[in-house]
């Protein structure tokens, strides 16, 4: 083979990047089914109770209405129960939550079926409900364990005692609300039954779980399930694992004998594929004059539905942030007769490093210490709580090259001391964490005679450029040029692989897609480099591989800077320029890594000051639930958003050295802004989103 | 969505008569907010009558320096239009500030006088709502509230007109042409055109069934400056939290000698501030005589806790864009 530039590292354009914008990549609604019909759900109007009965006359009456489901149906399958409550689609007639579906409309068109879902009646036995997080609560319990496996509560020394002696101490509570994913492609899901085999067109971030999950809910063999999701139009955690909508085309196609498509819109979005829980987080700090942390405590109360008890891991990033000798860390979870929450980029250090690092932020100005200094002083020389050593720890430098960048260097700390005409002007800086995991994952490569190869994984790209930075590493593997590869993903027949999730794809994709490509070259050279007319072919899987790693603390690390400017008349904040600074491994592909990382800034400018689920107490959902009243950041709310990166060599990782940057880039990004909001006016806003009246309360007139 | 039967008007004439022939019948012009409404199944027309073939396109600009503004002129086009940008800065300031650059390509300058509330319970078809289903009750007053209006409203409804336009036009003193079913024409100054909710909440305009909009006119501008000043939760495409659009002239001793002022999202039509007005009017506008006025307007206003803070956020941006007005006056 001929000796080739490496490509990993460079900037490559997305592969699928023209498909993409001429029309031609298929997302799970789009793939051409013959016969198919459409499925529309129906979802409950009370929070808690059962349905009593469904009149379905009026629907089934309309030309062209295949068949109402509900829960008592006749074609209606039963399905056996996963560690999921949430896909038992239409087993029982309880209802656990305003949202929930509990019928079903398939018809031959998609306006038949949504005309007929708003003609059926459906009659409830409505029961009691709380659906209102409130701290203090009698059924509010600590988790054994949380989200991922994290134990609920960890504690440390004497954090009490420390606290009481600590010469300078912060006690706040900051509160983070429900916030929704509302990514650009709604789940969208098409069922296709062959006998019992399932095929599902599915707007999905892990194409092999979900065909493992959907064949147990079936009661079938692994295999019968198969998932395609070539394309998927973004996900941040909400198609991380199949939602009802997924399994009510699967039910749906299975009771009336022919394809079912099921589109979810974007109002039933809301209630439908999970969100980010809320938080109420109070955080306290005692300090040496210093600035050394003698004490931390983080304790953080979230919701769930009564389904199940999501735990969402907020407050595992300050087990690890920074030293202290006293600490205690606890989750407290509410149940209520709410939708379930679930994962949203970065579930848990998002909204809890939001806490930690406006808690971190009023501490320096507490001992009147600059920020970064005062994040320096308490870096840790190992994981705190479990005495791990860190595979590579860069948040120093992070910080001090961000700074650098940034244009710290000079700032005077005084809150509003900064102003232009009607603006006041602050900047303000966070400290960021993300853990860098790798799952077992498995892939296959082939060679084929006319000087082509070929890898298949079950990776997904949901817009990441999983699959280019994948094609890259191949590439390099068998040295040959990018054209010569062709990157088949999206796909559960191509193994096992875990989910677009947990920042982990790289990691975890790459190290099978590397392995495989390494045997497939090594065949080769024992073939002489001759590939037989039949092509050759060499499989991987990492799973003893990855539990073979050393036991070590893997964390990707970010320092994020913004500078924000106020209206002084009316409270309205205005992000001028965001800067992140990150450590995150080996960077495969500079192009799609930094529009990862900065669309993280993105996300995290829009957790910082607009998105916000309102719990509607009188009905128990979202009373908002669209992109008209669910605020998201819009183009004319992002500026300048640099992102950067150290270049950071870690052997402790996978043969691939990435630690993965999807969660990254919105850890810390909140607090940042909110920092800056008080460096600013003189604002300490604890409560997200930065409203303008939350602003202007604190505005001197 | 309910199937419906849709009918393409190539003259006035026929519209009315459409319309007039069925309970149930509505105009179409751009279709931006009707449409939506329909998927929501908040309003289920029979039939719909697509105007935009009829002869309301045009802006006419007369001698006197007043316009005569085509109801299906877009808001795009209205927005651009050089009359109106150096004449009605505050007018196209108001388009601009509203919407998007697709939806003002489509929407018309009748239509956006028709917007519906973004009352998140008005397009909710499975919770009450005195507007879209009278006597259901107010799912707000209790509920999510906060965009919601602070003044004019009433015990059944405290919806918010959404419209950024209609304000700047409250300000310029427009009028509203109308052409009946019967082909007689109606003008109505724009002040009148819309109703307080009262025990009505549905009723939202003094139209009758089959009135089209025909046009909206604005007599001469006014003397001094006009700026449209919007304050919202993100730097686009979202509705007014509280906006204004003012009018200041002062005379040689620096006393106010015409100001108008025009409030959106505090009420639930573009709200003219005529009580702060009188107050001002001959008046040196100090950041006193401002605040006091501007406060006086709300002596009347019935806020809810989510929303209360729309009265002082009013009364700053009452106090802060007369004050530039009257500042930038002289460049």
């Amino acid at each position: 083979m001929t000796t080739l530039e490496r490509t990993v590292g460079a900037e490559v354009t997305r592969i699928e990047g023209h498909d993409k914008v001429t029309g031609t990549a298929l997302y799970a609604y789009e793939y051409p089914v013959p016969d198919a019909l459409y499925g529309v759900a129906v979802q409950s109007t009370i929070a808690r109770g059962r349905v009593r009965s469904v009149d379905a006359g009026a629907a089934l009456a309309l030309p062209g209405v295949v068949a109402v489901l509900d829960s008592g149906s006749d074609g209606v399958p039963r399905l056996h129960p996963t560690d999921d409550p949430e896909l038992s689609v239409l087993q029982s007639a309880d209802v656990a939550y305003r949202g929930q579906i509990v019928a079903a409309v398939v018809a031959d068109t998609y306006e038949t079926a949504c005309q007929a879902a708003a003609a059926l009646r459906v009659t409830y036995e409505e029961e009691a409900y709380e659906v209102e997080l409130r701290d203090g609560d009698p059924h509010i319990f600590v988790p054994d364990t949380v989200n991922a496996g994290y134990p609920g509560r960890t504690e440390k020394g004497d954090v009490d005692t420390a606290l009481a002696t600590a010469p300078v101490t912060i006690d706040a509570t900051y509160t983070t609300p429900p916030e929704h994913t509302s990514a650009m492609e709604p789940h969208a899901t098409i069922a296709v039954w062959d006998g019992d085999t399932l095929t599902l067109y599915n707007g999905d971030q892990g194409p092999w779980m979900t065909a493992g999950a959907i064949a147990a809910l079936f009661g079938l063999p692994e295999g019968a399930v198969r998932v395609v999701a070539d394309h998927v139009g973004g996900g941040f955690g909400s198609k991380a694992v199949p939602r009802p909508p997924t399994v009510l085309a699967a039910l749906a196609a299975r009771a009336v004998g022919r394809p079912v498509k099921v589109a979810v819109t974007r109002q039933q979005m809301f209630t439908m594929v999970s969100y980010r829980t809320p938080t109420v987080q109070r955080i306290r700090l005692g300090a040496e004059r210093d600035g050394r942390l003698t004490a931390i405590s983080h304790n953080a109360l979230q919701q769930s539905s009564r389904l199940t008890p999501y735990c969402e891991q907020t407050v595992t990033a300050t087990r690890m942030m920074y030293a202290a000798p006293h600490r205690r860390t606890i989750h407290r979870l509410s149940q209520l007769d709410v939708p379930t929450p679930s994962w949203m980029r970065a579930p848990g250090e998002a909204p809890g490093m939001f806490a930690l690092e406006s808690a971190m932020d009023e501490l320096a100005y507490a001992l009147d210490m600059d920020p970064i200094e005062l994040r320096v002083a308490n870096e840790p020389s190992v994981d705190p709580e479990s005495g791990n050593a860190f595979s590579s720890r860069n948040l120093v430098a992070c910080l001090r090259e961000g700074a650098a960048r940034f244009g710290w260097a000079g700032r005077d700390p005084r809150p509003g001391s900064r102003r232009e005409g009607r603006w006041l002007v602050g900047t303000g800086v966070a400290a960021g964490n993300y853990p860098a995991i790798t799952w077992p994952a498995s892939a296959t490569a082939r060679a084929e005679p006319d000087g082509s190869f070929t890898v298949r994984i079950a990776a997904v790209d949901i817009g990441t450029g999983a699959r280019t930075a994948l094609t890259q590493v191949a590439a390099d593997e068998l040295g040959v040029a990018l054209d010569r590869v062709t990157l088949e993903i999206g796909r559960s027949v191509y193994g096992s692989a875990p989910f677009a999730g947990g920042s982990m794809g790289t990691s975890s994709w790459g190290w099978a897609v590397s392995k495989g490509c390494r045997a497939l070259a090594k065949r080769l050279d024992e073939v002489g480099g001759q590939v037989p007319p039949g092509g050759l072919e060499a499989h991987a899987d990492t799973t003893e591989d990855v539990r073979a790693r050393k036991d070590l603390a893997r964390h990707a690390f970010g320092a994020q800077f913004a500078e924000v400017r106020v209206d002084a008349d009316t409270g309205q904040v205005r992000v001028d320029r965001m800067l992140g600074m990150f450590a995150a491994g080996r960077i495969i592909n500079a192009r799609t890594a930094r529009s990862q990382l900065r669309g993280g800034m993105c996300m995290g400018l829009s957790t910082a000051l607009y998105e916000n689920l309102e719990l509607d107490p009188n009905f128990g959902d979202f009373a908002n639930h669209d992109l008209a009243s669910y605020h998201v950041a819009a183009h004319a709310d992002v500026r300048d958003v640099e992102a950067h990166w150290i270049e950071e060599e870690d052997d402790q990782l996978s043969p691939i050295g990435a630690k993965g940057v999807g969660e990254l880039g919105i850890v810390g990004a909140a607090a940042a802004i909110a920092n800056a909001v008080h460096h600013a006016t003189g604002v300490r806003v604890r409560d997200l989103p930065i409203t303008l009246e939350r602003v202007r309360t604190g505005l001197r007139r | 969505m309910k199937p419906f039967a849709f009918e393409r008007a190539t003259r006035p004439e026929a519209a009315a008569s459409l319309v007039a022939d069925s309970t149930e019948a509505v105009y179409l012009a751009g279709g931006t907010n009707l449409v939506d409404l329909m998927k929501l199944g908040v309003t289920e027309p029979a039939l719909l009558v697509d105007i935009t073939g009829l002869p309301y396109d045009r802006i006419e600009h007369r001698a006197d320096g007043g316009v005569l503004i085509g109801a299906l002129v877009p808001g795009s086009e209205l927005s651009g239009d050089r009359g109106i940008r150096e004449r009605f800065p505050a007018l196209a300031e108001a388009l601009l500030a509203g919407a998007s650059g697709q939806l003002r390509n489509r929407a018309s300058t009748g239509g956006n006088l028709l917007q519906r509330t973004r009352c998140v319970y008005f397009q909710d078809v499975t919770k009450p709502c005195n507007k879209r289903s009278p006597g259901t009750g107010c799912s707000a007053i209790q509920g999510s509230h906060r965009d919601l209006a602070v003044i004019g409203t009433s015990d059944a409804c405290v919806a918010t007109n959404p419209s950024d336009m209609a304000v700047a036009l409250a300000a310029l003193d427009a009028v509203v042409h109308l052409r009946r079913v019967d082909g007689s024409s109606r003008a109505v100054p724009l002040a009148d055109f819309y109703l307080l909710p009262g025990d009505t909440p549905h009723r939202e305009t003094v139209l009758q069934p089959g009135d089209l909009i025909t046009g909206v006119e604005l007599p001469p501008p006014p003397p001094g400056a006009t700026h449209y000043r919007k304050v919202r939760d993100r730097w686009s495409y979202a509705f007014a939290v509280v906006s204004l659009a003012a009018v200041a002239a002062t005379d040689g001793g620096g006393a106010l000698r015409e100001i108008r002022l025009a409030l959106g999202g505090v009420a639930p039509k573009p709200w003219r501030a005529y009580k702060a007005e009188q107050l001002l009017a001959g008046q040196r506008p100090t950041e006193d005589a401002l605040r006091t006025a501007a406060l006086a307007e709300f002596a009347s206003a019935r806020p809810l806790p989510q929303n209360a803070f729309k009265i002082g956020l009013a009364v700053d941006l009452i106090t802060a864009t007369v004050r530039d007005l009257v500042a930038g006056e002289g460049r």
